[in-house]
């Protein structure tokens, strides 16, 4: 299924990187629409699944929307999986005296993938579901606005978010560049350019998400 | 000066290896860190001990023969400078420095501070070349080759095969060895012909020979004796896009032209 | 040929073929035969050394269907001294139409090489100095290139032309790279088998043919017994004789000097060249000297105070107080005058007590005016590497001030001697590069070696090798042939005792107390006195040697002190040669300065009545005269002339 080399294999995981990327980009700005309040963002949240129903049935382009980031996380994180038994069989015996490497983001990339999958799963029971995080009957189905308050209210709930923000905000600071070079980008005049372009987009996304939670228990929004 | 050196000794292949602490006094800080240890190996073979093994030939930076981690960093703390290059006037005195060698599967350790780094040698016996038989090759001057291709072929050209990349890499990854041929030759116009299958000949052999993959560490280009720039890794992703992208058109042609 | 076994002296015949001179080699591929390629495969040829000269020979072999074995001691063949040439290499394509031809490179050469290479072998590089840079270009070889995409050139010392081409300071790694990427298109095509790690330590002579060689394996010390039809030695020079030099520290003269032990003729050993631009000695732990490329004196101007012992700082001596001796004696090539002439000179000034540095044992190369005229940015574009360097040696910023140069060995002229066809006086035996005699007399131009190395390699070695092979009814031998396991137990016997004498000086001591005796004695000039007390004293360090050595370890795994043992135990064997044939040849010629013969105003002076010769040595026993044999030269083209670069 996924290709036999290691560029191969890299290349598959920018390319479903980059539909993740383009995925929480877009979800954070829908997230914003939180701040218009609740009307517009639970009318945002039934768009979603009305968008194309005359031809895909209620909720048939989100379920696309769904089985497209599914595939791609299975495949992101199956490329991830192997890479990285391959790298490490590629170094047997260790450095007595190791030098960390000066890329910080780069060495949090595989335990950060790892929160962020447990974060995910977390997150799709939490508000999508409604399986965690709720007394019984709080969730309430399609009232989204309702749920992300209740939600964000209990004060460990909003500051697990934000540590998997923080997580997520240094596999974007690492992944985008690197995804953009896995996929041939090069810096027409420094590395250092390209190098900065991932943190500038994970400090947006996360700043924006972040917000989310910050807002609610602050009573901005609720 | 004065230094405290801590050496990683293994007789061969199948010792565990070990690393023993010695003494370097009366250091120049005109010397190079070769010669330091030239130094230190002569005092050692005075006392009946056997000589530090590391390799070296060319002491002028060129040859790629050299090279160990000192204090966890290939080639040392010089920028762009290998090993043999090195001198003793870049440390503090008194400084303790841990010398190792390259680590990594594909490098088996030889003896002490030498490994084998012949995988390099067959990534580039798998398509790091242009073929041309001697006689075959037209006047030089047919093909103009606009000076700044030829510049960045050059820069990328300047590899020295030390194999500090893999040392530092984190993934123990050879990507920035291979880029710098794939480069060097994809940039030039006689390497057009056989621009595709080299960048996918070279990765299957980088794999092969056990090297880990590149995740952009960045650690590679940092120890660089060449400087050799991590942008070349990228211009190899984008011709192995590009190749295997028509290496499956071309197959799906065959196919055609079977049916 | 039979004259090496008799031992009474002879007159030798290169075999130069007939024709006017631009016609000779064409006649000579004519001439020889040819060997099917479908029967090429059953030839086997060892190429010992993979430099220019061996990695390319070894690849175009290969390419025309031979099976070739490739034997280097470094792990990879792209390791091999000739990686470190920085100028460039010199080729008669007259680009710049200042008014080169073949004929011109040719003429330079023969000058540059102070009438003492032979005519036809120099013409024939020249020839082919053109397709050589087709080749390379064909590889993929970055040479530099002007704006509109065309080759760059630049000049170098003793011509006055610019027919240099040149990858910024690292022409000979990016030529070495695209022989070594040919070569390994070979090992992967599977008709060269790559020998790494692995050491020639003899030649094998079976019936008077060289039939193979005894190999060392440095991993594991496994002696092992290569055979094939012919072998071809391409391994380099032998300057590290003299121990302190530019050579890569590995660089030595075994596979040359074991094979001289088996008959092949060596000739010219006392031309070496000392090259003027290097950077000083700093001290006594010293263990390479780094020259600064020659192109440097394209832009750079040589100079020493005109005062014995000023001291003040270079910046501070003002331009009236300042000598620019080479400008000065040297009016028409100025600081690009040949090699050997500029060593002298600075050799002559610190003599005289205006040396600078510490020691006084150094000249300044300065580049202010050149950044003056052509900005700190061009003078980057062009030397910025070798800039650098010396920064990271010295600590002393070239930019800003004056480099400090001094000359050191760089360079042997001679080697083994060989035929037109580059065979040796043992039939199958070819020699090729550095390691041979062949073209550049007395004193090699700058650019020159390169050119030679791959003219060798890639366009003369091939078909003369086939030539022979298709000439020679060869017996099949195999290694337990009596000639290969009594050249074995021999070598196997050599480690063992280096490795039993277990005395108290270590090899590098030895080597560095013989390389200082002969750098007094017989590096840059050299006189009657001086050169019987090397001959005096060399023997003697030998004795001890066997006697006092000390190498630890064993046999059985990577083992650097008996390897260099076994290098200078040869260096001991050597520079006894050189020293006596120093002392033959009582005229100066090129690198080769004799104090006795000079004219008034100190210049070489040739004795072309008695010297017009290459001397060839036959070798009779360790410690015994070897003897001389003559191949006396003939110049049919050139007029033997006063070398004149004033
Ligand atoms: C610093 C420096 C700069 C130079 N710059 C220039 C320049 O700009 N232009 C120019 O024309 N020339 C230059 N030269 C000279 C030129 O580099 C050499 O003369 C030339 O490269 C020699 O090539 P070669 O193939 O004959 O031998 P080498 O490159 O010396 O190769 C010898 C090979 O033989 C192998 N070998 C040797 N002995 C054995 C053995 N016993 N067993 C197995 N293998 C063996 C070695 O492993 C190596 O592969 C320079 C030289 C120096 C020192
Ligand atoms: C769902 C949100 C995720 C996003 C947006 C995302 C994004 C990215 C991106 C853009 C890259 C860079 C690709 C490249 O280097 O070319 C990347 C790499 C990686 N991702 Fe993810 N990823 C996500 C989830 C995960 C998960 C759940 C895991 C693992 C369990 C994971 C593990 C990795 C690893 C190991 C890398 C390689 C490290 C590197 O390139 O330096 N990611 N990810
Ligand atoms: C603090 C930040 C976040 C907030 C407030 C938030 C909010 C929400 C909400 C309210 C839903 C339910 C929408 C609906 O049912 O219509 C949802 C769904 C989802 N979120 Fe988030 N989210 C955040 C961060 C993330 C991140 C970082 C990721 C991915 C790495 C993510 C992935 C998803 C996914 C996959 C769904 C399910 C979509 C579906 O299939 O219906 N979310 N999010
Ligand atoms: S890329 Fe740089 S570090 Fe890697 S082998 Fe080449 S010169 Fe050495
Ligand atoms: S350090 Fe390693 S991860 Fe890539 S950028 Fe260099 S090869
Ligand atoms: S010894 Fe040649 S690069 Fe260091």
């Amino acid at each position: 299924m996924l290709p036999k080399s290691t560029v191969g294999k890299k290349i598959v995981m920018a390319v479903t990187g980059l539909i993740l990327v383009g995925f929480v980009i877009v979800h954070m700005a829908g997230n914003m629409k939180i701040y218009a309040g609740r009307e517009s963002f639970n009318a945002y949240a039934l768009a979603l699944r009305e968008f194309g129903a005359d031809f895909l049935g209620y909720s048939g382009a989100l379920w696309i929307a769904r089985v497209v980031l599914l595939v791609a996380v299975v495949l992101h994180i199956a490329s991830a999986y192997q890479l990285t038994r391959h790298s490490r069989a590629a170094r047997p015996v260790r450095y007595v005296q190791a030098k960390a490497p000066d890329n910080y983001a780069a060495r949090t990339m595989r335990w950060g993938g790892v929160i962020l999958l447990l974060f995910i799963i977390y997150h799709l029971l939490h508000f999508t579901f409604g399986a965690v995080g709720y007394a019984p009957g709080q969730f309430v189905p399609m009232d989204v606005y309702s749920n992300v308050v209740t939600g964000f209210r209990v004060w460990y709930v909003s500051l697990f978010y934000i540590l998997a923000m923080v997580a997520l905000g240094f596999h974007l600071s690492h992944g985008v560049s690197s995804m953009l070079r896995t996929l041939g980008v090069e810096a027409r005049r420094t590395e250092r350019a390209l190098n900065a372009l991932g943190p500038i987009v994970a400090a947006i996304v996360v700043a924006g998400n972040i917000s989310v939670p910050l807002a609610v228990m602050t009573g901005l929004i609720g | 000066m004065e230094f405290t050196l801590r050496v990683w000794r293994q007789r061969d292949r199948n010792d565990p290896g070990r690393l023993v602490t010695y003494k370097a006094t009366d250091v120049n800080p005109d010397m190079s860190f070769l010669e330091m240890l030239d130094v230190l190996n002569q005092q050692l073979v005075a006392r009946g001990e056997e000589p530090i093994a590391f390799a070296h030939d060319c002491r002028e930076g060129i040859c790629g023969s050299c090279g160990f981690v000192i204090n966890g960093r290939a080639h040392g703390p010089g920028r762009g400078t290998a090993v043999c290059q090195l001198h003793m006037r870049s440390f503090k005195n008194g400084e303790t420095l841990t010398l190792e060698p390259w680590r990594a599967k594909a490098f088996p350790v030889i003896r002490d501070l030498v490994v084998d780094r012949r995988a390099l040698d067959r990534i580039i016996q798998a398509g790091g070349y242009i073929t041309v038989n001697t006689g075959s090759a037209p006047e030089a001057n047919t093909i103009p080759v606009p000076k700044p291709n030829a510049d960045k072929a050059f820069d990328a050209a300047q590899c020295i095969q030390c194999g500090a990349c893999v040392a530092a890499c984190p993934n123990a990854s050879a990507m920035l060895f291979v880029a710098s041929k794939v480069s060097h030759l994809g940039l030039l116009p006689q390497g057009q012909p056989e621009r595709d299958t080299r960048v996918l000949r070279m990765v299957a052999a980088h794999d092969r020979e056990g090297f880990g993959n590149c995740t952009f560490y960045g650690e590679c280009e940092a120890v660089c004796p060449k400087e050799i720039s991590i942008g070349f890794i990228s211009r190899l992703n984008r011709d192995y896009l590009a190749a295997s992208r028509r290496a499956r058109g071309a197959l799906a042609d065959k196919k055609e032209d079977a049916a | 040929m039979s004259v090496a076994v008799t031992g009474t002296p002879v007159s030798l015949d290169a075999k130069v073929p007939g024709g006017p001179i631009e016609k000779k080699w064409d006649n000579r591929l004519f001439e020889l035969k040819l060997v099917n390629p479908a029967n090429r495969r059953k030839y086997t040829v060892i190429v010992v050394g993979t430099g220019l000269a061996g990695a390319s020979a070894a690849a175009t072999l290969g390419e025309l269907g031979y099976r070739v074995k490739a034997v280097t001691y470094h792990d990879s063949p792209r390791r091999a001294h000739s990686i470190a040439a920085q100028g460039g290499i010199n080729a008669a394509k007259n680009y710049r139409n200042d008014g080169d031809s073949v004929w011109r490179l040719f003429y330079d050469t023969i000058k540059g090489g102070d009438f003492r290479s032979r005519e036809a072998n120099v013409f024939r590089l020249a020839q082919l100095s053109v397709r050589i840079i087709d080749q390379a270009v064909a590889q993929g070889v970055p040479f530099a290139r002007e704006y509109g995409g065309l080759l760059d050139n630049r000049s170098f010392g003793g011509a006055q032309v610019s027919r240099t081409f040149y990858a910024r300071g690292q022409t000979g790694q990016q030529l070495l790279l695209g022989a070594y990427q040919a070569l390994m298109r070979q090992v992967d095509a599977g008709t060269v088998e790559l020998i790494t790690f692995t050491e020639m330590l003899d030649l094998v002579v079976v019936d008077g043919r060289a039939r193979g060689i005894i190999a060392r394996n440095l991993l594991t010390g496994e002696m092992s017994s290569i055979v094939g039809d012919a072998v071809v030695l391409a391994t380099g020079g032998y300057g590290n004789v003299y121990d302190l030099s530019t050579i890569a520290r590995q660089s030595n003269a075994t596979a040359i000097w074991r094979a001289h032990r088996r008959g092949a003729l060596f000739a010219n050993p006392c031309f070496t060249q000392i090259h003027p631009t290097c950077i000083p000695v700093s001290g006594d732990y010293q263990s390479k000297l780094t020259l600064m490329s020659e192109s440097l004196r394209n832009d750079g101007r040589v100079w020493v105070p005109k005062r014995k012992g000023d001291t003040r700082p270079p910046n501070e001596i003002p331009e009236e107080e300042r000598d620019y001796y080479l400008e000065r004696k040297y009016p028409s090539f100025g600081n690009l005058a040949p090699r050997d002439i500029a060593s002298r000179a600075a050799k002559e000034v610190c003599d005289e007590g205006r040396g600078v540095g510490p020691g006084g044992r150094g000249v300044y190369l300065d580049f202010s005016d050149a950044i003056k005229r052509l900005g700190t940015e061009v003078i980057r574009q062009r030397y910025g590497n070798l800039f650098d360097m010396y920064e990271r040696i010295t600590d002393e910023n070239p930019y800003k001030v004056p480099m400090r140069i001094y000359p050191a060995i760089h360079y042997t002229m001679g080697g083994l001697w060989v035929d037109y066809n580059l065979m040796s006086t043992i039939p199958g035996l070819f020699v090729a590069g550095e390691a041979n005699f062949s073209d550049h007399g007395a004193n090699r131009l700058g650019a020159s070696a390169l050119m030679q190395g791959l003219a060798d390699g890639y366009f003369i070695i091939p078909p003369v090798v086939a030539d022979y092979l298709a000439r020679t009814r060869l017996e099949k031998v195999d290694p337990s042939h009596p000639a290969f396991t009594a050249a074995r137990l021999e070598v196997e016997e050599r480690t063992r005792r280096l490795l039993g004498v277990k005395g108290s000086r270590t090899p590098e001591s030895f080597h560095r107390e013989l390389g200082k005796l002969m750098w007094d004695y017989c590096g840059m000039s050299r006189n009657e006195q001086g050169l019987k007390k090397a001959l005096a004293q060399i023997p003697v360090l030998r004795q001890d040697y066997w006697k006092q050595v000390k190498v630890l370890g064993d046999d059985a795994s990577l083992n650097q002190s008996l390897e260099k043992a076994l290098r200078v135990a040869d260096f001991l064997e050597l520079a006894e040669l050189i020293v006596t044939d120093a002392l033959h040849r009582t005229e100066s010629c090129g690198g080769h300065f004799r104090e006795e013969s000079q004219t008034a105003d100190g210049e070489a002076k040739r004795d072309d009545a008695n010297f017009a010769y290459v001397a060839a040595w036959q070798f009779t026993g360790v410690g015994t005269p070897e003897v001389l044999h003559k191949e006396p030269l003939r110049f049919e083209f050139v007029e033997l002339a006063e070398r004149s670069y004033k």
